[in-house]
Formats: structure tokens, C-alpha cells, sequence
């Protein structure tokens, strides 16, 4: 079954037959929603009413176009400030974490790295319950004790970005810690040899080089707040970020403004995928 | 300030990021929920320690049914998509050569850059009585009337398997990337078939990225949330739907925090059974 073994026509035909359903099956979905943006109707569904742009454009309702949504726009901002502070927090924590466990000795490392990956293996609904069980705990206990209410322990834009991170900031760890594991610490000492001070030397020297990786952690980062649903889900406020946004419109039954939305958001994580793996690539 | 004074210090602010984040968001929240989940409401904020909130999702008949159903369709769900997955992986990995071998790796991954509330939208204006199958099955005149495909298991199973499909993907093309040519070809020479090679020889080679793979997509589709959901149903229960039930609809958190943690102790035990049985550790799977 390698290209050097002779197989029958039949099945090389039926293998890559295959494939291509295989291929077809993964892209379906995309391509329908894609498509349905332009559709002159109401619904997102058959008969085609024809070629439309109102979707994106129309100013009134009720065919009110996606750039002139408020609530839409507004959900838009929501997740890109959640986003935006997700990235700085993770990649700032990821890049401490990868100093930690790739130049350090210390008691329990091991056992701390574990620890460091369990939010992978942990369910989004249940990080985000658990957090919101802690956290209004302390609440409650502020308010009991002192008499104070802190409004942000409660569901709330922080809470949504500080459950984010606990499992973002994972990822970040591991992205960059991979870079420096890369990393010849001859040039750091060479950098201290020739008179800079050790933080100068991974200031100048060694920060440059993890450029590319905290790039990409960072690009990930921001795809994977933005698009994130189970932990957001259980944290969130009286402001919606996107995906809850459009959760709940699918609910209510969408109109294609949805489908111009979706697409929307395709180019541009399709554009920061590619971004990310062309910064990646570069450091090879 | 001495060398060893600084060394110390700097190992401090390294340590302490890590620390209050593992400390603060992981652990503690989930001793809480744990401690929550151990104590019954007597009176208007009266608690008491109690198995109380146990006892009633093995005694309701609704929520352990719910359970198992999501542990039997996660299992299900993971044996479908690698076997699934695992011939294309194979085609990528072992069949094809340069740049082709890039693009359909890259072309695997691009669907899941895009949210999977977006993804299950399109299996929605897909498989919805109004949608593009309904109307294709008229045209060609397979059907005579509008065909509802949402709303049944089939149809979860199919969304399931769609979104677990990168998981499976990626570590399969990996580890059967690193299958020497000559040991598939040095399996025929001493006589074996196509099936033969197979089991003894690729199989075995690829367990590594199998069990990963399993792993991880055993652990999202039990945890998922939006696909049961929306292409689900009412009537069809998930488990995190009953989680966000009882702490969102009911807010009977004492409940809802027994929920979770049966289900996060039924996640840590097929992952770690999973791990003994292949003899890896979460370190190298994961790290």
C-alpha cells in the first residue's frame, strides 16, 4: 500500500475516490454557508432568490445588512476586546512558563508540568463552571465578610477572559516553549562574554530569536478566544461576545445576515491561519 | 545583590505567573466545585455536607441515562472518526510526495480555523427541511416531499465526527509519516497481504498517534456542547446541556457541580485508561 508496491487500477481508483469524498464531506458546510451569504431570501435555505449583497450592506430592517447591525457590531467589539487581552495575558504567562521549564531546575517540576497541561484534557463547560463556582464564592464571601460587592466576580466580561486564559495560556506554553527548547544558549553566553548583562542578553538576543513562536502564539491564542463557546458560555454578562451573539439567533431561526457574518469571520481567521503558518514556517 | 540572590529571585517571578494561574483558575475552583457539590441546601442559605446531590443523579433515571448516552455516543463518535480518518492520513502521509502532500495536509486543517458554531450552521442550511439535501432528494426525485435530516442521532454523529476530524487527522499523519517505506515494502517481501502489513506492521507503527488522537477527541466530543445542541434537538440530551441546565435554568448549582465532576471524573478515567493501555504519559501525548 505504498506507491512502490503495485496495486490493482480498481483500487488506486477507489482509494482516491475516496479521498476526494473525504474532501468534499470537510469542505460541504463551508461552501453552503459561503454560498447562502448572497442569497436573495429571507432564510438561509433553498429556493436561490438570486444574487444579493444586502446581506453585508442594507442599511434597514428587516434585511438589515451585517455592517449595519449595531447589536452584531457591538458583539463583534465585545469578543475582540476579550480576544485582544486573552492574547496579551497568555503569551505574556506562556512566555514566563517556557523560561521556567526549559532553563530551570526546581522542586516538582515534573509534577508542575503536568499540572500545566491538564486544562487540555479538561472539558470547556466544566473549566468555565468551576470558575464561576470559585469566583462567586469569593464573591459572596466579600460581600458577607465586608459588605462589598465586587460586580466583576460575578458573570462578566473578566470572568470570561480570565477562563479563556486558563486553558489558552497552555497553549501558548507549549507553542513557545518548543522554540526554546530550539535555542543554542551558546549565543546568550556569548552575548554576557562580550560585556551585556543577562537580562540585556536575553533582551537583545534571545527574545528576537522566540520572535516567530510568540507570533504564532499569539495568532492562536486570538483565534482560539474568539471562536471559543463552551468555557464563554458559562462566564458571560450582560455583554455578549460573538459566538454567544450568534448562538442565540440561531436559536431564534437566522436569517442569511448570519451566513454573511460566518463568512466574514472565514476570511479573516482563514487569513491569520495562513499568517500563522507562514511566521512559523519562516523559523525553519 | 549576590549571583545566587538574583538566580533565586528571578526563579521566583518565573514561578510565580505560573502559580497563581494554576493555583487560582485550576485548582482551587475546582475544589470548590467539588466541596459545592458535597453539600445540600436544608433551609434558605442553611448547607449541609451531604451525598445528597450523588444520590440523585444515580437515582433519576433521567440523568445517568443522559450520562451513559454521552459516554456510548463519544465512544462511538471517536471509532468513527479514525476509522474515517485513518485511510486519509494514510493517502497523506505514506501515498503522496511534496507539494500536493502539503496542500491536502493544510487543506485538512482549514475548516477548523473557522468557528464550530459556524461549522454546525452549514450541517444545519445542509441536512434542515428546507435545505440543500431536502431539496436535492426531491429534484432527483428520491423523495416526495420535504425530508427533516435534523434533530436525530445519525445527524449528531455525522456533526460529532465533522469536528473531531482534525484531532484524529494530525497526529495520525504524523506518526505514519515517520513509517520507514522500506519496512511496509520488507512486509510484502516475506509474503504478506495488503491486510497482513497492515495489522502487524502499519497498525502498530501508528498506535502512538491512535491513542492521542482517541484521546483527544473522546475528550471534546464528551465535552461538546453546540453540536448536540443545535443539530440535536430538544429531545436529544447531552450532558453538558443538563450541566448548563441545572447551573444556568434551575440554578441549582449543588447539582450542577455534582454533574460536572462526574463528568470530568468520567473524562480523567478513559484518558488515563486510555494512556496505561498504550503505556504513554500525559507528558508526551500532550507536551
Amino acid at each position: 500500500m505504498i506507491p512502490s508496491i503495485p496495486q490493482p487500477k480498481s483500487f488506486r481508483a477507489m482509494y482516491a475516490a475516496y479521498i476526494v469524498m473525504f474532501f468534499v464531506y470537510l469542505v460541504m458546510p463551508l461552501a453552503v454557508v459561503a454560498i447562502f451569504a448572497f442569497n436573495d431570501s429571507m432564510f438561509p435555505s433553498l429556493p436561490w432568490g438570486g444574487f444579493t449583497m444586502d446581506w453585508f450592506f442594507n442599511p434597514t430592517e428587516p434585511r438589515l445588512g451585517l455592517f449595519h447591525d449595531g447589536r452584531l457590531l457591538e458583539s463583534i467589539w465585545t469578543s475582540f476586546f476579550i480576544a485582544c487581552w486573552v492574547t496579551v495575558l497568555s503569551v505574556a504567562v506562556g512566555t514566563t512558563n517556557a523560561f521556567l521549564f526549559e532553563r530551570r531546575d526546581f522542586p516538582f517540576k515534573s509534577f508542575l508540568y503536568m499540572l500545566m497541561l491538564l486544562p487540555l484534557v479538561v472539558p470547556g463547560v466544566i473549566l468555565g463552571i468551576s470558575i464561576l463556582v470559585f469566583s462567586s464564592t469569593i464573591a459572596n464571601w466579600l460581600e458577607n465578610s465586608f459588605g462589598i460587592d465586587v460586580e466583576f466576580l460575578r458573570p462578566s466580561t473578566f470572568l470570561v477572559i480570565v477562563g479563556q486564559f486558563s486553558f489558552i495560556a497552555t497553549i501558548t506554553t507549549l507553542v513557545i516553549a518548543a522554540r526554546l527548547r530550539k535555542f543554542d544558549t551558546a549565543l546568550e553566553e556569548a552575548a554576557q562574554s562580550l560585556g551585556a548583562s543577562r537580562l540585556t542578553a536575553v533582551w537583545t538576543v534571545t527574545l528576537p530569536y522566540l520572535k516567530p513562536a510568540i507570533i504564532g502564539a499569539a495568532i492562536v491564542a486570538f483565534l482560539m478566544s474568539f471562536e471559543n463557546f463552551n468555557t464563554t458560555l458559562m462566564l458571560v454578562g450582560s455583554d455578549q461576545p460573538l459566538t454567544i451573539a450568534m448562538y442565540g439567533r440561531l436559536r431564534e431561526g437566522s436569517t442569511p445576515e448570519l451566513n454573511a457574518l460566518s463568512l466574514l469571520l472565514m476570511a479573516v481567521s482563514g487569513g491569520l491561519a495562513l499568517l500563522s503558518v507562514f511566521v512559523q514556517r519562516e523559523k525553519d | 545583590m549576590n549571583l545566587r540572590a538574583a538566580t533565586q529571585l528571578s526563579l521566583f517571578l518565573l514561578l510565580a505567573p505560573l502559580l497563581v494561574w494554576l493555583i487560582g483558575l485550576i485548582i482551587l475552583p475546582h475544589a470548590d466545585m467539588f466541596a459545592i457539590s458535597l453539600r445540600e441546601r436544608v433551609a434558605l442559605r442553611t448547607y449541609e455536607f451531604s451525598f445528597a446531590n450523588y444520590t440523585e443523579f444515580f437515582t433519576e433515571p433521567l440523568y445517568w441515562r443522559t450520562f451513559a448516552r454521552t459516554a456510548i455516543m463519544s465512544t462511538l463518535a471517536t471509532a468513527l472518526t479514525l476509522l474515517i480518518s485513518f485511510p486519509v492520513s494514510y493517502y497523506i502521509a505514506k501515498m503522496l510526495r511534496g507539494r500536493l502532500k502539503a496542500f491536502l495536509f493544510l487543506l485538512c486543517l482549514v475548516p477548523f480555523w473557522v468557528s464550530e458554531l459556524v461549522r454546525t450552521f452549514g450541517w444545519m442550511i445542509l441536512l434542515r427541511e428546507s435545505g440543500v439535501f431536502s431539496n436535492l432528494l426531491q429534484w432527483v426525485g428520491l423523495a416526495d416531499g420535504p425530508v427533516e435530516m435534523l434533530y436525530n442521532d445519525a445527524t449528531i454523529m455525522v456533526g460529532l465526527v465533522y469536528t473531531s476530524m482534525l484531532f484524529m487527522v494530525v497526529p495520525l499523519v504524523t506518526t505514519l509519516d515517520s513509517l520507514e517505506d522500506a519496512q511496509v515494502e520488507a512486509g510484502y517481501d516475506l509474503g504478506g497481504n495488503a491486510f497482513s502489513v497492515l495489522r502487524t506492521i502499519i497498525i502498530p507503527h501508528a498506535m502512538p498517534g491512535i491513542v492521542s488522537g482517541c484521546i483527544v477527541v473522546f475528550m471534546l466530543t464528551l465535552g461538546n456542547y453546540l453540536t448536540p445542541v443545535l443539530l440535536g434537538g430538544k429531545d436529544n440530551l447531552w450532558f453538558t446541556a443538563q450541566i448548563y441546565t441545572q447551573f444556568i435554568t434551575r440554578f441549582n448549582w449543588e447539582l450542577g457541580a455534582a454533574f460536572g465532576f462526574l463528568l470530568l471524573g468520567l473524562s480523567s478515567l478513559i484518558v488515563w485508561t486510555g494512556l496505561k493501555l498504550s503505556r504513554q504519559t500525559l507528558t508526551e501525548t500532550m507536551g
